[in-house]
């Protein structure tokens, strides 16, 4: 088993076996991994140390608590800790919640498509290669403008990055969701 | 769900990295509740954060960090008999599910304040501090919302009727948006009253003395 690349499809893996069965070996994997980065990316966008630890605790604390409604055709484990990571920070300084789209409600399916999965899959290994290609100018420009200059924010769309391919990935993914919540009654289903 | 005036890429990307004041997050939240083609355009920014997130350097943990997390872990009940459709019931057909939670209620629980001339306003309570404000605002059927000109931007994101404004219809789903040099009058659209949600970065200058007091007494 220790053999296995860690790649979009092992992590993937991982983070599925701790919504599906609450599985501690794949979350001591997810968190060696994960946890020493949201660190990072935390401290990187102004949070203490101090502060960053506890923030990125609470963080993998969600991800065992929320797995289960992680959907793997919407978005890669890194995108998925990154928007909980994003989101506990601002909550913390603002103590209060911050304002979330609309849950997309489920589909009927219980199980998603392995197709898609490993199609949304192989876009987040691109995109994350081709941030790790861009030349350091560009890359400077794309960290800033995403760890706290806003200002840049409008020159770095214009990297190159396939942003593109993933953004119709998606949207493929909640159009089919939609689709399949209309065609099931399951939906009018009240608390 | 068909919108011809989306949200543009920076307000997205801004959203998506974090760093909008909230009454902006509110306001893009909003916005992609009712915008499909905008959520994937998000979901987009967030995975090329996700990419950055996984290509950071990694920070030492403090010592005994795993443990901690699974003391923590083990001391609460997973949530998996919790499901976000159930969650979440969609009662009002008007505000989408971040605005009820901003606002703490539906459409008809909406503590209103006259303005004038039928229009009526709430202030969506946001964090003070961080400078923009967002409101909600019902105007009658044709009625022009309150002459204004102002210094900085303005967005209005359509929840139910519509606004004209330069030439332009914007209907439910669709964000109009002014900076700061353009003279302009949002009309409500004939026929149904329009309810709307609208944000400011800088206090609205209204012209005329009453509307003025108007101004400091409402918080306009």
């Amino acid at each position: 088993m220790d053999d296995e690349p860690r790649d979009e499809a092992f992590w993937t893996r991982q983070l599925v076996a701790v919504g599906a069965r609450r599985d501690r070996a794949a979350y001591a994997q997810l968190f060696e991994f994960y946890a020493p980065r949201i660190k990072a990316f935390l401290i990187r966008t102004g949070l203490g140390p101090s502060a960053a630890e506890d923030c990125m605790q609470d963080v993998m604390v969600t991800v065992w608590r929320k797995a289960h409604i992680y959907d793997p055709t919407r978005a890669s484990v890194t995108t998925w800790l990154f928007t909980i990571a994003r989101n506990r920070k601002i909550d913390l300084i603002r103590r209060a919640r911050r304002p979330e789209p609309e849950q997309l409600p489920w589909g009927p399916e219980p199980e998603p498509a392995q197709a898609d999965v490993i199609a949304l899959q192989e876009d987040a290994r691109r995109l994350r290669q081709a941030v790790a290609q861009l030349p350091p100018k560009q890359r400077d420009l794309v960290e800033r403008a995403f760890y706290g200059d806003l200002s840049h924010s409008e020159i770095a769309l214009e990297t190159g990055l396939p942003l593109g391919t993933i953004k119709s990935r998606i949207r493929l993914a909640i159009d089919r969701l939609r689709h399949a919540m209309q065609a099931d009654p399951a939906e009018e289903r009240v608390p | 769900m068909s919108v011809t005036h989306e949200i543009d890429d920076r307000l997205l990307m801004g959203y998506a990295a974090g760093l909008l004041p909230e009454a902006y997050d509110l306001l893009v939240a909003t916005a992609v509740s009712l915008d499909d083609e905008a959520r994937a355009r998000l979901e987009g920014f967030e995975a090329l954060g996700g990419a950055l997130l996984s290509e950071q350097p990694v920070a030492p943990l403090r010592e005994g960090s795993f443990e901690e997390v699974m003391a923590r872990i083990n001391g609460t009940v997973p949530e998996d008999t919790v499901h976000p459709d159930v969650r979440t019931p969609r009662t009002d057909p008007v505000l989408p599910q971040p605005l009820r939670d901003a606002l703490g209620g539906d459409l008809e629980d909406v503590r209103w304040q006259s303005i004038g001339l039928g229009s009526r306003q709430a202030i969506v309570p946001t964090w003070a501090e961080e400078g923009a404000s967002v409101r909600l605002m019902h105007i009658p059927a044709g009625q022009a919302m309150p002459e204004h000109g102002h210094d900085g931007a303005e967005y209005v994101l359509v929840l139910k009727g519509s606004i004209e404004d330069r030439g332009m219809t914007f209907r439910r789903g669709d964000l109009s948006h002014a900076d700061g040099t353009v003279e302009h009058t949002p009309t409500a659209g004939p026929g149904e009253d329009c309810v709307c949600l609208a944000l400011t970065d800088a206090p609205l200058l209204l012209k005329g003395l009453l509307p003025r007091i108007a101004q400091r007494f409402l918080d306009i």
